[in-house]
């Protein structure tokens, strides 16, 4: 899980920082060196003062951990205020689920986060059974987490974690199998009752910030979710928002797909981080994303024994950047991204190409799409990130939409169950501009009811980054 | 001499191999559990770790009791080199007790007489001590018929007496239990079973496999021939050797499993199959202690099957825990020395259902080249030709396949082998005795999987 934060005070000498402070007043400590240090994925504070702070969230767990805080540099509102208050949205069903460490839904002109700086996942994380709100299964109900109305304003100025002691969720008895409700559960996560796997911190993971958001879930037939995704806002060199998703289907024919998936979109984010707010152009900014993901998870494969049996670890990634009204995709592998516009009458467009063997047999003329899908190697993927790879060939590619939509963002879970672009158009929610969260969670729903035959992530970026009084959630 | 750079302690690791990956509705899962103990058998007879105050070595080697058991029943005069051996033998691995080991010597019949130290207990190994015993030796004739129970009471008794840490009884017999009914030779059995272990050696041919094969089963120690009465001496003295190397008595090995699960079974595989399956101790509501005996530097390999509830795909669970076990004394809390899980995943993958892990494979065919050497055997005395070329023709296959080229070799002396891969082969007319029962005795020796 990548620890994904920002400083809003000296760690050296605990000064209340401003936003975009390079070096502490205080004790003059190098910022940038420290928030790279404290961050798996961490970004360089924007380099001026008048830039908005760039909140980046790492996927919340199902009972509302939250990965990564974020945190302001404490300051000046972002250019388009946001919106007043969060929007008022029903409480999500199952009340067992915990509420979110992270409710982006900053209402104050005054940048602020809810779980802000200094509300490390720790306290929490010990108690993941505990607020586990239901066997993974189970996992199509939406369950979470930002709808949540009682979320009180969601603020935390400057660095006051203390407004969400709630995160930790119900704990008022040790944990109890969620399959037979008798077991409690031993140090290796199984039942002592009935000896079943409990559901892990990955199982259902979702995020939401303001202009964008992500839901991922273990599947229905698949022991673990392989999937991760990372969601970010920061700024560009102009000053000028920047909204970006990554999605990685970590390879299960590997070692730890896990956690291949898990540092290539954590790596992904962080480069995005660095170079967008440096200035450099968004595609470029991409395609070095994809390059940084890629040494990420060669960089496992250093450390992971060799089993000769198993490949190295390997994943897919995919990316969707919207900023000064480009939308950038980049991706290797099968992960895709669609483009859906919010007039439904207006035509979608599926944004990637994957690096599959159906793909490639459609793109040599051999087969027809029809043909190309039904063949049991159809999924077979021809570029992934990982050591054995035997060149990375990251494609990236730039999109000026006319009109409003949203980009849907997604692992082959997801696409399995609406491969064509009009397919996947009509599964994605009417509302999905101002509610991606909801969207995503409808479209993980989606391929749960459709059979869940694979772990599912699926990323809903709004087109163009819904500005105040949008009343995103 | 003290080994320092290893530690005194022994340590168990626990490795599980298995395929957890089961097709849908599919409910057994297969796993060999390999338990390896290390530090323990080159300490040179440093004191115990203290798990058990009441067995605190007494001194160097003190930890230990053996009490060796010496067929002078009539026929052992039949050659006279029998005895003669007998006698050499048991002198060898009295050379062979560290200073401190208790011991006692017993001479059997159709009643078991102590014949060394002589007062009812055991004696302390030191030079005096086993100058002692050998001369002791010198008295020993035969006379009398075979009453093997009465010989393991005794020395549960000898070996009951004193306070240490390792129990070990060698028995050597050349005949035939027949001086008392089998059912006390079971019960004599029954009786010994978990004081001490054994390990049985049948001299000549004129003895029962399945008895000497059933005293060492029971008594989780060894169980071979020597046909060869000269082959006496050395096979004692690496028998005590191995009895000195033992750190750790009582082992057991602990599965628990979950509710609505089932032990099928439970073999050690490895250095020999030995079915422990109905050796089940309840050591609480969903776990059983499957007795394992004493342990020192050694590996074995178990062969665990668990019938799981079936799950729907996508489901995870532990089918058992497998746990090494020293038991505290007084109903303590029991030691763990090394634990693994055996998990069931339930996957739609064909190509993860449908393999079979090596392991498992390997001893399910060792396990079977037990069965059919034994079969096979048993179908040749009762004259059915046809039946034992079939089974003994599978296990030169199963054995060529599987590199346990012991027993192919043992095989070959029973059978002709015209083609050992397709398991093809002739009986051979005539069968020297002591061949035939070195396979029936040897037939559960195991070999390890091909690296």
């Amino acid at each position: 899980m990548p620890q994904l934060d920002q400083l809003s005070a000296c760690p050296s000498c605990a000064e209340p920082l401003e936003e975009g402070d390079r070096f502490c007043g205080a004790c003059g400590a190098d910022l940038e060196a420290a928030a790279a240090a404290a961050a798996a994925a961490q970004s360089s504070p924007a380099p001026r003062s008048d830039v908005p702070p760039a909140p980046r969230h790492a996927p919340t767990l199902p009972d509302g951990l939250a990965a990564a805080p974020p945190s302001g540099h404490g300051s000046p509102p972002p250019p388009p205020p946001p919106p007043p208050a969060a929007p008022p949205v029903p409480p999500a069903p199952p009340a067992a689920a915990a509420p979110p460490a992270q409710a982006p839904t900053p209402t104050e002109p005054d940048f602020a986060l809810p779980p802000a700086l200094g509300h490390p996942e720790t306290p929490v994380e010990p108690t993941a059974p505990a607020g586990t709100p239901a066997p993974a299964p189970a996992g199509p109900d939406p369950r979470t987490a930002l709808d949540r109305p009682g979320q009180p304003g969601a603020v935390a100025d400057g660095g006051g974690g203390a407004e969400e002691p709630a995160a930790a969720g119900p704990e008022p008895t040790g944990p109890v199998c969620v399959a037979c409700g008798t077991g409690t559960i031993d140090s290796d996560g199984y039942c002592e009752h009935c000896g079943h796997k409990q559901p892990r911190d990955r199982d259902h993971m979702e995020s939401a910030l303001d202009t964008v958001a992500a839901a991922s879930d273990r599947g229905l037939r698949h022991h673990r979710n392989e999937d991760f995704f990372a969601i970010a806002e920061t700024t560009t060199s102009e000053g000028t928002p920047a909204t970006f998703a990554v999605i990685c289907d970590g390879v299960s024919s590997a070692t730890r797909p896990d956690e291949a998936s898990a540092a290539a979109a954590a790596a992904a984010s962080a480069s995005l981080c660095q170079a967008l707010p440096s200035g450099r152009h968004p595609q470029q900014a991409m395609y070095d994303a994809l390059v940084a993901a890629s040494d990420a998870v060669n960089e496992l494969a250093a450390q992971t024994p060799v089993e000769p049996s198993k490949n190295a670890p390997a994943c897919t990634v995919v990316s969707a950047l919207s900023a000064d009204g480009i939308l950038t995709v980049g991706w290797i592998g099968d992960s895709r991204a669609y483009w859906v516009p919010d007039d439904r009458t207006a035509t979608p467009a599926r944004l990637t190409e994957d690096d599959s063997w159906a793909a490639q047999m459609v793109a040599a003329g051999l087969m027809n799409e029809a043909e190309a899908y039904a063949d049991p190697r159809a999924h077979a993927i021809t570029g992934w990130l990982g050591a054995d790879a035997y060149e990375i060939d990251p494609h990236t590619a730039s999109f000026k939409p006319d009109q409003a939509g949203v980009v849907v963002v997604c692992t082959d879970g997801l696409w399995n169950y609406a491969e064509s672009a009009q397919e996947m158009a009509a599964a994605v929610p009417r509302d999905a501009l101002v509610r991606p969260l909801q969207s995503a969670q409808h479209l993980v729903g989606y391929a749960l009811d459709g059979g869940g035959h694979d772990n599912v992530t699926v990323a809903v970026v709004p087109f163009p980054a819904p500005s105040g009084g949008a009343g995103s959630a | 001499m003290a080994n320092f750079a290893k530690s005194n302690a022994p340590r168990f690791s626990v490795d599980v191999y298995q395929n957890e990956y089961l097709p849908e509705g599919a409910q057994e899962v297969n796993a060999i559990v390999t338990v390896t103990s290390t530090g323990g058998g080159t300490t040179g007879g440093l004191p115990l770790p203290v798990t058990d105050p009441a067995r605190a070595p007494l001194g160097d080697g003190g930890s230990a009791a053996v009490v060796v058991m010496v067929d002078c029943s009539g026929s052992m005069d039949y050659p006279p080199t029998k005895l003669r051996n007998a006698r050499a033998a048991t002198a060898a691995a009295i050379d062979t007790l560290r200073d401190g080991v208790r011991f006692a010597v017993v001479a059997g019949t159709h009643k078991a007489r102590e014949v060394f130290p002589g007062n009812g207990t055991l004696a302390t190994a030191d030079p005096l001590t086993r100058a002692e015993a050998k001369d002791a030796l010198r008295g020993l004739s035969a006379g009398g018929g075979t009453a093997i129970g009465t010989w393991l009471r005794l020395a549960d008794q000898l070996l009951g007496s004193a306070d240490v840490a390792i129990r070990h009884g060698i028995l050597l017999t050349d005949g035939r239990n027949e001086h008392e009914e089998p059912g006390q030779l079971r019960d004599a059995l029954e009786a010994c079973a978990g004081h001490f272990t054994c390990d049985a050696r049948g001299v000549g041919t004129d003895w029962e496999v399945k008895e000497v094969t059933g005293i060492a089963s029971a008594l989780l120690g060894s169980a071979d021939i020597v046909a060869d009465p000269d082959g006496l001496a050395a096979d004692f003295t690496r028998m005590m050797e191995n009895a000195m190397g033992k750190e750790v008595a009582d082992v057991a090995l602990r599965l628990w499993t979950p509710q609505g699960s089932r032990i099928k079974f439970v073999k050690q595989v490895a250095p020999t199959v030995e079915e422990l399956t109905d050796r089940r101790t309840q050591a609480g509501p969903r776990a059983g202690d499957y007795p394992t005996g004493s342990w020192g530097d050694e590996s074995r390999d178990y062969h665990v099957c668990v019938e799981v509830p079936a799950a729907e795909v996508g489901q995870e669970m532990l089918a058992a825990r497998v746990s090494l076990i020293l038991p505290a004394p007084e109903g303590g809390t029991p030691q763990t020395l090394g634990q693994g899980l055996v998990r069931a995943v339930w996957t739609d993958d064909m190509v993860a259902t449908t393999s079979i892990n090596p392991q498992v494979a390997h001893y399910t065919g060792q396990a079977e080249l037990a069965q059919v050497i034994q079969t096979g055997l048993e179908l040749r005395k009762a004259g059915d030709e046809e039946g034992a070329t079939a089974k003994l023709g599978r296990a030169v296959q199963l054995a060529n396949a599987s590199g346990n080229a012991d027993t192919a070799k043992l095989l070959s002396k029973v059978v002709d082998v015209v083609d050992a891969a397709t398991g093809t082969v002739r009986l051979k007319a005539k069968v020297a005795e002591a061949d035939e029962m070195t396979l029936e005795t040897r037939s559960t020796k195991t070999v390890r999987v091909k690296r």
